[in-house]
């Protein structure tokens, strides 16, 4: 007698985020859009997002999350709206009114940025631990023994063997990769993570391992986290809320396994229809 | 064509005017690429065409021209640029330190100390210190623009993980005045410590990539490392076969096909001057017997 | 502590032609502190659909569902996130984990999620997988290798990890031998006698006489075609 036959849990998470005490949102954005020309990127797009808080982003190729998530991360200048930012040192900031000089420290430091292929976020010419250690480096670190002790704890945490840390990631498997990607851009203890199709292009047998590194590490850091993917099964595990975009318009919003057991709006119940049961 | 057919020093006075606004702006912001129209010279590119440049839009008539290549006054490029601007500037030349006013280098600094009467200029093949791990211009220079230098690390980084200790020995990146990182040419690191403080005024010019930039007089040059791998300027076991000289960069000369190999002072105008002072080293003989 | 209220609920099938089916209408329950209420009905009669809505799964088109104060009806997800972490637990007929994940750290995840320290949350863990019988040998594997039963086990440890307020069971006792019911519905019991309020489908008619106070019978809730 229900809509959708897929059996429902609580995820793993057991939804962790939200958690009180925060009285305003690590990130608020407000009416964002972005045109090309006469065509729209995003329209309109408003959400918040709490410290500890994983938010899925999810729609077809062309239904504008990319181009929302580059937006947000100021990879994109969006055409209206606004950027909220909780920043450490002065508060809620507009981060598109920031100089350039702070949001591009933001976005080393308390942001991260984690690229669908690896090699857009990784330096490919230089080794694992130089990798790890540049934003470390780019923040002031001057002494090479505790960068280096630092990118070793950091391979450890995303499962690299130590031996490797002189190897370039070009000799790293796809998942290694993405992996030694994660490593860099959490090793400053960012609070917030892009991610853009974070488990695109793996086995599957891979991304399970990525999915249960980056649930591990989001809940143990307590990191806020957007995530980009079209892979329903990604949001069900990662993400405590969902957002479903069609034409570069949000169509649905609400809790993760509530939008995927009881999609309301029909794009996402034609969403949820199409996944292939395994 | 004569060589009266030439303006002074080769290049035309409107052009001498805008290489010398680019000097002035790059003395201004030590360290700071400045972009320059670069002429064709007649030379190859890498021959030292933005030194040539940056020389004769800096040459007056009464100026003394010193032009060194590795150190040395008598090699091919010193040879033949000292003689480009015999013909068309008429300077005076001469391979003594002290009495240049202007000296041109390509990969050395001379050991005798700079005065504040004297222009050193460089030749520069590649003026950017970031290149070699950001290839995208656009970026280098809004690194420039914010000293975002954390990659500059990165590659020091990689030299002492790499091989126990910064294996970079020349073209070795520093920090002019607190501000710009900058590529001091192929130098080597040896001389790094005398970038700091001269008291000469320091150009470079980069003919083929069209960059211009200075270290004025008495400026702060600070060589880049890690707190537990400091700069090491490096040193040599021995010292200079011809006179002795021990604290000067030598070249290894192979002097046979058996193994056989003396170090010698790389700066021979240095050399000859101490050995004309009586100074021997253990392969060199008397300074008047070597010249009968 | 449960409190639904006048909730009304219907799907909307918008890829087959925008048909709407009324599921449901006027449900209304409470159940207090310390009492069991078991849901009962014929199959389809809408008594998981009744959980989900509790739960914030299924989102309720019209009345209030009060659990420990807040209305799930109406409330943001993260208020629902902090419901379900701290007040409101559910033991599902099915495990859901993420691969890889070892059966320890399933059962622990509920009560770190809380704030417990590690160390309290793992005897807390290994207390109730060794009282449900599940061999420690199996405890660092990921549950998904396990047998059915065994993965319902460990599904009821995890849903006993943290000493819910409020506690949603679905078939606890389904496919569980005689031993294992005894415990779990002795577990049952002292939950209630802890306080909580329970809100259950037991089609095991006698487990449902020994545990629960009283039934609801979801068809009363029926709405008309």
């Amino acid at each position: 007698m229900s809509a959708t036959s897929a059996d429902f849990a609580p995820s793993p998470d057991g939804g962790r985020a939200g958690e009180g005490g925060s009285a305003t949102p690590l990130l608020r954005v407000e009416a964002l859009t972005k045109r090309y020309g006469p065509r729209i990127g995003c329209a309109d797009v408003s959400f918040d997002l709490w410290p500890g808080e994983v938010l899925g982003i999810v729609g077809e190729s062309g239904s504008g999350k990319t181009t929302l998530l580059n937006c947000v991360s100021g990879h994109l200048d969006p055409d209206e709206g606004r950027v909220l930012y909780d920043t450490r040192a002065s508060g809620v900031q507009d981060v598109r009114l920031m100089s350039e000089p702070e949001r591009r420290m933001l976005m080393r430091t308390d942001w991260a940025f984690v690229h669908q292929n690896a090699r857009d976020g990784l330096r490919m010419t230089v080794s694992a631990g130089a990798n790890v250690g540049e934003r470390l480096m780019g923040v002031g670190a001057r002494h090479y023994g505790r960068i280096r002790g630092q990118a070793l704890d950091w391979l450890g945490k995303v499962e690299i063997a130590a031996e490797r840390i002189d190897d370039r990631p070009a000799a790293f498997s796809g998942g290694m990769q993405q992996r030694l990607q994660i490593a860099r851009n959490l090793v400053t203890g960012p609070r917030l993570v892009f991610m853009d199709e974070p488990t695109g292009g793996l086995d599957v047998s891979v991304q399970a391992r990525l999915l249960d590194l980056i649930r591990g590490l989001v809940r143990e850091l307590g990191l806020s986290a957007v995530i980009v993917t079209h892979d329903l099964a990604v949001v069900r595990l990662l993400a405590d809320r969902l957002m479903v975009m069609k034409g570069g318009h949000v169509v649905e919003t609400g809790l993760t396994d509530q939008v995927l057991d009881d999609p309301q709006h029909a794009y996402t119940q034609l969403l949820v229809s199409s996944v292939l049961q395994v | 064509m004569t060589a009266e057919a030439y303006n002074f020093a080769y290049l035309d006075e409107q052009t001498k005017r805008m290489i010398r606004r680019a000097l002035l702006k790059a003395v201004a912001i030590p360290g700071y690429q400045v972009p320059f129209a670069s002429r064709e010279m007649p030379m190859p590119y890498g021959w030292g065409t933005g030194g040539v440049q940056v020389t004769a839009a800096c040459l007056t008539p009464d100026d003394t021209l010193k032009v060194i290549d590795q150190g040395a006054d008598d090699t091919t490029n010193a040879v033949s640029i000292r003689k480009f601007f015999e013909r068309t500037a008429g300077v005076e030349t001469t391979e003594e330190t002290e009495e240049a006013t202007v000296i041109q280098t390509r990969h050395r600094i001379p050991e005798k100390p700079l005065t504040e009467d004297q222009i050193l200029v460089y030749q520069v093949p590649i003026p950017e210190p970031l290149r070699f791990l950001e290839p995208r211009e656009v970026e280098t220079r809004r690194m420039h623009a914010l000293a975002e230098y954390g990659l500059m690390h990165v590659k020091l980084y990689e030299d002492i993980s790499q091989h126990g200790h910064i294996a970079t020995t020349y073209a070795y990146p520093v920090l002019v005045e607190d501000r710009y990182v900058m590529d001091p040419s192929p130098i080597p690191k040896f001389d790094n410590p005398k970038l700091s403080n001269s008291p000469a005024l320091q150009l470079f010019g980069a003919g083929r990539e069209q960059r211009i930039y200075a270290i004025p007089p008495y400026t702060q040059v600070v060589s880049l490392d890690f707190e537990d791998h400091p700069f090491d300027p490096g040193q040599w076991d021995e010292d200079c076969a011809l006179c002795g000289a021990s604290d000067t960069y030598l070249d290894e000369v192979i002097t046979d096909d058996r193994g056989g190999r003396m170090f010698v002072c790389s700066d021979t105008a240095h050399c000859r001057a101490r050995r004309a002072a009586g100074h021997v080293g253990a392969m060199g003989a008397p300074y008047e017997e070597a010249e009968a | 502590m449960i409190d639904v209220e006048n909730v009304t609920k219907t799907f909307t099938l918008h890829n087959q032609g925008g048909a709407v089916i009324p599921v449901m209408q006027g449900a209304s329950l409470r159940v207090a502190p310390g009492e069991c209420v078991a849901l009962t009905g014929a199959s389809g009669a809408g008594k998981s659909t009744l959980m989900r809505m509790v739960y914030g799964n299924y989102l309720a088109a019209s009345g209030a569902i009060r659990v420990g104060g807040l209305d799930v009806a109406t409330a943001e997800p993260r208020e629902i996130l902090a419901l379900r972490r701290r007040t409101l637990g559910y033991v599902s007929q099915f495990l859901r984990v993420v691969p890889r994940v070892p059966t320890l750290e399933v059962v622990m995840e509920p009560c770190l999620a809380t704030g417990m320290d590690r160390a309290a949350a793992e005897e807390r863990a290994r207390g109730l997988l060794a009282r449900l019988r599940i061999p420690e040998r199996l405890w660092s594997l990921s549950p998904l290798t396990f047998s059915g039963g065994e993965q319902q086990r460990v599904n009821i440890a995890r849903g006993f990890a943290h000493e819910y307020p409020a506690l949603l069971l679905d078939e606890p006792t389904a496919s569980l031998d005689p031993a294992n019911r005894e415990t779990v519905l002795e577990m049952i019991a002292e939950a209630k006698a802890g306080g909580a309020a329970i809100l259950g489908i037991f089609h095991d008619a006698e487990a449902r006489a020994r545990v629960c106070d009283r039934e609801i019978d979801v068809g009363a809730f029926a709405a008309a075609a």
